[in-house]
């Protein structure tokens, strides 16, 4: 106890300035957060309609209740709501037993496709009785979640090996990947969306129009890849010349030099720029709103706009943005749990 | 060599069977008209807007609701005589004319403002006019303002980069008004300086006004002024080139003002089967021909009534006196009534 108070009184009170300034900060600091629980809990609205949230002065509850499926589901028919909950929980399932790395190996591969197949039949539906649902209803969490993680599952090897392409030996090789990736680091995201979404249709027969989110999501995994391409790199860049010329005095050939000793390597020093490029792309999922696909960020826009519930946008954003943290929190640390496991 | 010359084949035959393909389907395309290709796939698709309030904006279950909506539905009434086939397709303002275009909708129904140009030059065909909205003001009521030009010298709360601004800027010099404005960068700020009295006024669209005002605690402390500086009529669009199908849109919306300048509403409709009024024996298809000429049900305009009701039911329950926007009719009323809805005569 004696150890606290010395403790709070050298970095918190020492100095008539630092007093002055500490003692102004924790009176804001309580202000601000009286205010926010006045707001949030004791002048709140958690049963009514938009009438009673109007005349109450507190947050309206009511309107993210009420909201609530629609923001996580989006366009998913209602009967059906367990069906994305189930591929939501397989999901975790599967991410939450792919944490150890000694569980990495082929059958890890082959459970990854085997839940990737079983979320797509549930969502899909279609079989086994299952109503068919199109991609063009699914939306929300599902959607974002399903962009993020297929983008970064199939950029990571795409941006491994354009990676490995820029620093090839082989010239035409080498500049394919250079104008690739530099082609892609030079175009906002936004363009690449509008061109799958917007050009693509002109060019092909009238009436035939391929998936919406398939399109999206091509559109998001060339992106990706390019920029997983240069955090790659740095780390392929970081390993010493030596191990590339002992690998090459071993007689190795290159795709075992590069199995075998320097992607091990690269990839493990690279863990934390990964996880950075990640958490990015899990955001800029909700760049599809300019192509109105109902992510979850658009589910939330859309709920603002019934008419029904006009003029509770601070509760909606606030909301979405507590469920996006709690997703880059995750994938931060898991990527924390993934630089302990290799020691890194 | 030998490997190079394999490949070429294999990639002359992918090349032929694509070209195959695409032509194919799109002969096939070309022969079936619009309304045909909608009844073969038993669905009509939609174009709307994500989200407007009043005009299309999914309910909490995930339902869309809206006037621009409530058109989709009155063309599969009239199609097929089920409210529920149409597919919705969400578009932002640039996807919008590229999707109809491209084919992958059926019609626009998404507060698209009727210019030359976009009738011209981007080749579409606009339907009768569904809402006339046009830029206004909003002022609070103790101020006592009834006209514009009362607003001299006021300072005007207004949205940055949009054409609003503009529009203002130009009305006012043409009146020799002055005006300061208030700029700020999106809606909710512009909503928040207005009722925090850092402007005398408020100007966007009329139907954007009402959406703002259903927002406040007291609605009824402040007026939206029922003049207008600007002409936005908007208006459902289909592509050039197929007009049997741009005929059956038009002559929906016709059937909806119809409806109502005959009186009959969705409730009402089946009394009006004993009717000896022959324009209302032909509008309901008691008396055949019209559905023939639209090749469509003799019903269909029945269907449309029955189903979705007449436009001024469509207009009250969406963006009138029961819904959160409280608009007037003001212009949108019928020709008889001093608005601008007329329809020619269904014979």
């Amino acid at each position: 106890m004696n150890t606290k108070i010395r403790w709070i009184r050298k970095n918190l009170f020492k100095g008539y300035f630092n007093t002055a300034l500490s003692l102004s900060l924790i009176t804001f600091f309580l202000w601000f957060f009286y205010n926010f629980f006045n707001w949030l809990v004791i002048d709140s609205v958690l049963l009514g309609d938009a009438d009673t949230c109007r005349q109450a002065s507190g947050a309206c509850l009511a309107f993210i209740v009420d909201k609530t499926r629609f923001i996580f589901f989006g366009f998913y028919p209602e009967s059906e709501t367990w069906r994305p909950i189930t591929a939501i929980v397989i999901f975790f399932i599967i991410v939450f037993y792919s944490r150890l790395k000694t569980r990495w190996n082929r059958r890890l591969l082959f459970n990854w496709m085997y839940c990737g197949l079983v979320i797509w039949l549930l969502m899909r539906g279609g079989y086994f009785g299952l109503v068919k649902v199109e991609t063009n209803n699914w939306g929300g969490l599902p959607l974002t979640l399903m962009l993020a993680t297929v983008g970064m599952i199939f950029s990571y090897p795409i941006g491994i090996l354009l990676a490995m392409g820029r620093q090839s030996k082989l010239p035409l090789i080498k500049y394919l990947c250079i104008i690739y990736i530099e082609m892609i680091r030079g175009v906002p995201l936004i363009s690449l969306l509008f061109m799958s979404s917007v050009m693509m249709p002109l060019f092909l027969p009238e009436g035939f129009s391929p998936d919406k989110i398939m399109r999206a999501q091509g559109a998001i995994i060339m992106f990706i890849s390019a920029y997983m391409a240069e955090v790659v790199r740095g780390g392929l860049q970081a390993i010493p010349k030596g191990q590339y010329e002992a690998a090459d005095a071993m007689g190795l050939t290159y795709w075992q030099k590069m199995k075998l000793i320097i992607l091990p390597q690269a990839l493990k020093i690279v863990i934390p720029p990964t996880v950075n490029t990640a958490i990015g792309m899990f955001k800029d999922t909700s760049l599809v709103i300019i192509i109105a696909l109902f992510d979850l960020m658009y589910t939330t826009k859309a709920s603002m706009q019934d008419s029904n519930w006009l003029g509770f946008s601070v509760e909606a954003y606030l909301f979405v943005a507590l469920i996006y943290f709690i997703f880059c929190n995750l994938i931060s640390r898991m990527g924390r749990l993934f630089e302990k496991e290799f020691g890194a | 060599m030998e490997n190079q010359a394999t490949f070429g084949d294999i990639l002359v035959k992918i090349l032929i069977v694509m070209v195959l393909l695409t032509s194919s389907t799109v002969f096939s395309v070309v022969k079936t008209s619009t309304l045909e290709n909608i009844k073969l796939h038993k669905v009509l698709k939609c174009g709307v807007s994500a989200g407007l309030a009043g005009f299309s904006a999914p309910n909490s279950k995930g339902k869309w609701q809206g006037l621009d909506v409530d058109i989709c539905r009155a063309i599969a009434a009239a199609v097929f005589g089920d409210v529920n086939k149409v597919q919705y397709i969400a578009l932002s303002a640039q996807q919008r004319f590229v999707a109809l275009q491209s084919g992958e909708i059926d019609v626009l129904s998404r507060n698209s403002t009727f210019t030359l140009t976009r009738d011209t030059s981007l080749g579409l065909n606009f339907a009768p006019v569904v809402y006339y909205d046009g830029q206004g003001f909003m002022v609070k009521r103790k101020d006592r303002v009834s006209k514009i030009s009362d607003l001299n010298g006021a300072s005007i709360c207004i949205q940055q980069g949009t054409t609003t601004e503009l529009n203002l800027a130009d009305y006012f010099r043409a009146n020799n008004l002055k005006f300061k404005p208030v700029v700020f960068e999106n809606n909710d700020e512009v909503t928040q300086a207005f009722v925090k009295g850092r402007c005398d006024a408020l100007t966007t669209d009329i139907s954007g006004l009402a959406a703002e005002k259903s927002k406040f605690k007291n609605p009824d402390n402040y007026v939206i002024l029922t003049e207008i500086i600007s002409k936005e009529p908007l208006a459902p669009v289909v592509r050039h080139g197929d007009d049997s199908w741009f005929d059956v849109v038009k002559y929906v919306i016709y059937a909806l003002i119809t409806a109502e300048e005959f009186g009959i509403t969705s409730q009402n409709i089946d009394s009006f089967f004993k009717t000896k009024n022959p324009k209302i024996k032909r509008f309901l298809g008691i008396t055949k021909g019209n559905g023939k000429a639209l090749g469509l049900d003799e019903k269909w305009a029945y269907n449309i009534v029955k189903m979705v009701g007449n436009y001024h039911e469509i207009f009250e329950r969406n963006v009138g006196k029961q819904s959160s926007l409280k608009l007037e009719r003001g212009v949108n009323a019928l020709w008889k009534n001093g608005g601008l809805h007329y329809s020619p005569p269904f014979k």
